[in-house]
C-alpha cells in the first residue's frame, strides 16, 4: 500500500512533465498542422543553453530563463527558416524535414559538447517528504508540479481569454479568413512555434535533473512518451493532453515500480496502439469531416 | 516480363561486379544489398501510399531474428537451412507488417509515424522482455563457401552473392507489384480516398496490403544482414539506423526502386567514409566526430533535399526525361 502511494505520487510529477511536453506538441499541431518530430532535439538544445548559463552565473533561475528564451528563439527560427518554405497541405515533407533537423541538432550537440551525460542539479531537494511513514513527493516534485500547472494555466488563459489568443486561434483554424480580418497569420504561426518550443524546453528542464544527466539524447524518451500522450488525448485537444499525460505518467510509474523500467516503453506503446485501434483520432478529438 | 528480365540482368551484373572488389568492399556490398531490400520496401510504401514508417529497422530486426531462429533450428544441408531461415524471416516481418498495417489503415500521417517511432524505441525493451537474448542478441549461423567454389572466392564474396540474390528475389516482386494493378490502386488511394472508394477500391485493404508488401522485403533485408554479420542485436536496429533508411528513401526519390539502390549505397558508404575522415582529425575532435559527422551530413541532406524538391532527386530525373520525350507525367506531386 505504501509502495502504491509512493508510485502514484511519483507518477503524478512524471505525468505533469509529460502533459506539458504533450501540450507543446498540441500547440504546434494546432498552429501549423505539423507534428514536430524535432521537438526533443530542440528542447535538448535549449537545455544545453540553460546548462551553460547556470554554469557561467551559478544561478539556476538565470539558466531556466535562458533555456526558455533559447527554446522560444529556436522555435521561431525553425518556423521562419524551414517549415514556412514547405508546401502546405502535405504532411510528409514537414515530418521529413523535422527528422532531418533532429539528426542535425543531435549530431551537432554531440560534436560541440561531447556525448557524455552532464549532471544537472535541481534547485530544490529531491529527498521526499515522509507523511505518516510513507515517502511521498519531494520538494523538487512539488516545484515540477507547480511550474507545469502554472504554465499550462497561463497558456489556457492566453489562448482562451486574450485578444492575442483569439488571433492565434483564428490564424490556426482559418488562415485565409483570419488574414482578411487583419490578423498577421505568418507572425501568429511563428509565435505558436515559439510558445510550443518554450513549453517543451521547460518540460525538458524539469525532467533532466531527475534523470542521468544532460546528453543530446536526454529528451528522446520524453518525446516518444509525450507523443503517445498527445495521440492518446487527440492531437487537437489540450485537455486531452493533460488527462492522458497524468494517466500515462501514473501508468509508467506503476509499470516501472512493479515490473521493470525497461517494460515501461512497451506499456506506453501498447496503450497507444489500443487507443488508436478503438479511436483512431484519440480520446478527445473533434470529429473529422466525413470522407464517404 | 520486362521487369523480371531487367532484374535478372542487373543481378548477374552485380554478381560479376563482386570479383572487382576486395573482401571489405564485398562486406559493404552485402550490407548495402540488405539496406536496398528494406529501402525498396519503404520507398514504395511512402511514395505510393503516403504512409511514412519510421520503424522499418524493426521490420528488418524481425526478419533477422526469424532467420537466426529458423536457420539454427533446421538441421540439414545448408541450402535447406538458408531457405528455412529466409521463409521464417519473410513470415516474421510479414506478420509484424500485417499488424502495423492494420493499425496504419486507420491512421493518418503523423499518427503512423509516431506509432512506428515508438516501436523503434521499444525494440530494445522488447528484446529484453521476449526470448530474444536481450542486448547481446542472438547468433545467426555461419554459411561457409561451398566446396565447389572455395578455391575461387572468399567468404565475404560468397556472402555478397547470397545478399545480392536474396535482395533481388525480395525486390523484384515488389517492382512487379508496383507497376501492376496493385500499384495503380495504391496511387488511387493516395490521390483521393473517397474517389478510390467510389471506384470500388477498399482503402483500408490497399494500405494494409502495401504495408505487408513493404515489410517482407525489409525482413529479408534483415536476414541478409544476419548472414553477413552472423548476429542479430537490438542495438544494430536502433533509431539512427531506422532514420537512415528514411534518408535513403528520400535521397533516392520516394517511390523509385532504382533510387532506393542509390540511397542504400549512400547510407552504407557515407557513415564509413565520415568515420574514416573523423579518424584523421585530432584525438578529442575525432572522438566527437566519430559516428556523429555522418548523422549531421544525413540530416542536412534530408532537410536540403526536401526543401529543394519535396519529391526527391529521382523525381527530378523523371521530370527531365519526361521533358525530353514530351510525354505527360502521370505521377502527382505529393
Amino acid at each position: 500500500m505504501d509502495r502504491l502511494l509512493f508510485l502514484l505520487a511519483a507518477g503524478l510529477a512524471r505525468g505533469a512533465v509529460l502533459a506539458l511536453f504533450a501540450l507543446s506538441l498540441v500547440i504546434v499541431w494546432r498552429a501549423a498542422r505539423v507534428v514536430n518530430f524535432a521537438q526533443a532535439a530542440m528542447a535538448a538544445a535549449a537545455v544545453y543553453a540553460a546548462f551553460h548559463a547556470t554554469a557561467a552565473t551559478g544561478s539556476y533561475w538565470i539558466g531556466l530563463a535562458t533555456g526558455l528564451a533559447a527554446g522560444a528563439l529556436l522555435g521561431a527560427a525553425v518556423e521562419r527558416g524551414l517549415m514556412r518554405r514547405l508546401p502546405a497541405h502535405a504532411p510528409l515533407p514537414g515530418i521529413i524535414v523535422a527528422i532531418g533537423l533532429v539528426m542535425v541538432l543531435q549530431a551537432g550537440l554531440a560534436i560541440a559538447f561531447g556525448p557524455e551525460h552532464r549532471p544537472m542539479h535541481p534547485p530544490f531537494s529531491q529527498r521526499p517528504f515522509v507523511i505518516g511513514g510513507v515517502p511521498l513527493l519531494s520538494p523538487y516534485d512539488l516545484f515540477t508540479l507547480g511550474a507545469a500547472a502554472a504554465v499550462m494555466a497561463a497558456l489556457a488563459l492566453l489562448f482562451n481569454r486574450t485578444p492575442l489568443g483569439l488571433r492565434l486561434r483564428a490564424a490556426a483554424f482559418a488562415p485565409e479568413t483570419a488574414r482578411l480580418a487583419g490578423v498577421r497569420v505568418p507572425r501568429m504561426v511563428a509565435l505558436g512555434w515559439a510558445l510550443s518550443a518554450a513549453a517543451a524546453a521547460l518540460a525538458a528542464l524539469l525532467l533532466v535533473p531527475t534523470e542521468l544527466g544532460l546528453n543530446p539524447h536526454a529528451v528522446d524518451l520524453l518525446f516518444v512518451n509525450a507523443f503517445a500522450v498527445a495521440v492518446i488525448g487527440g492531437l487537437d485537444s489540450p485537455a486531452g493532453a493533460l488527462l492522458a499525460g497524468i494517466g500515462t505518467g501514473l501508468l509508467v510509474s506503476l509499470v516501472t515500480g512493479y515490473a521493470s523500467a525497461s517494460a515501461a516503453p512497451l506499456a506506453v506503446l501498447a496503450l497507444m496502439t489500443l487507443v488508436l485501434l478503438v479511436r483512431p483520432g484519440g480520446l478527445l478529438a473533434a470529429k473529422e469531416a466525413r470522407t464517404a | 516480363m520486362k521487369t523480371p528480365l531487367r532484374a535478372l540482368l542487373l543481378t548477374v551484373l552485380a554478381l560479376g561486379g563482386t570479383f572487382g572488389l576486395d573482401p571489405f568492399r564485398n562486406y559493404q556490398l552485402a550490407a548495402a544489398a540488405a539496406c536496398f531490400a528494406a529501402v525498396a520496401g519503404l520507398t514504395v510504401l511512402v511514395g505510393l501510399t503516403g504512409q511514412l514508417s519510421l520503424g522499418h529497422a524493426v521490420l528488418m530486426a524481425a526478419g533477422g531474428y526469424g532467420f537466426a531462429w529458423a536457420a539454427t533450428a533446421v538441421d540439414g544441408p545448408w541450402p535447406l537451412a538458408l531457405l528455412a531461415g529466409l521463409l521464417a524471416a519473410a513470415l516474421a516481418s510479414g506478420l509484424l507488417g500485417l499488424l502495423l498495417g492494420a493499425a496504419a489503415a486507420r491512421l493518418r500521417g503523423p499518427y503512423l509515424a509516431g506509432l512506428t517511432l515508438a516501436l523503434v524505441i521499444a525494440l530494445s525493451a522488447a528484446a529484453g522482455a521476449l526470448p530474444l537474448g536481450g542486448d547481446q542478441g542472438v547468433r545467426a549461423p555461419f554459411f561457409p563457401v561451398p566446396e565447389a567454389l572455395s578455391a575461387l572466392i572468399a567468404v565475404e564474396q560468397w556472402h555478397a552473392w547470397l545478399a545480392i540474390t536474396v535482395a533481388a528475389a525480395a525486390v523484384t516482386p515488389l517492382a512487379v507489384l508496383r507497376s501492376g494493378p496493385a500499384g495503380l490502386r495504391m496511387r488511387a488511394v493516395l490521390d483521393d480516398e473517397t474517389a478510390a472508394r467510389l471506384s470500388g477500391i477498399d482503402p483500408g485493404r490497399v494500405k494494409t496490403g502495401a504495408f505487408v508488401a513493404s515489410a517482407i522485403p525489409a525482413g529479408l533485408g534483415g536476414a541478409v544482414l544476419a548472414i553477413a554479420t552472423q548476429q542479430v542485436t537490438p542495438g544494430g536496429y536502433g533509431l539512427a539506423f531506422s532514420l537512415s533508411l528514411v534518408v535513403a528513401a528520400v535521397a533516392g526519390g520516394l517511390g523509385s526502386i532504382g533510387g532506393a539502390a542509390a540511397g542504400a549505397v549512400l547510407v552504407t558508404v557515407l557513415p564509413w567514409a565520415a568515420d574514416e575522415l573523423a579518424a584523421l582529425a585530432p584525438a578529442e575532435l575525432g572522438r566527437r566526430l566519430d559516428g556523429n559527422l555522418a548523422v549531421l551530413l544525413f540530416g542536412a541532406a534530408l532537410v536540403a533535399l526536401t526543401l529543394a524538391w519535396p519529391g526527391g532527386a529521382a523525381r527530378l530525373l523523371h521530370r527531365a526525361r519526361a521533358l525530353r520525350f514530351a510525354t505527360p507525367s502521370t505521377t502527382t506531386e505529393r
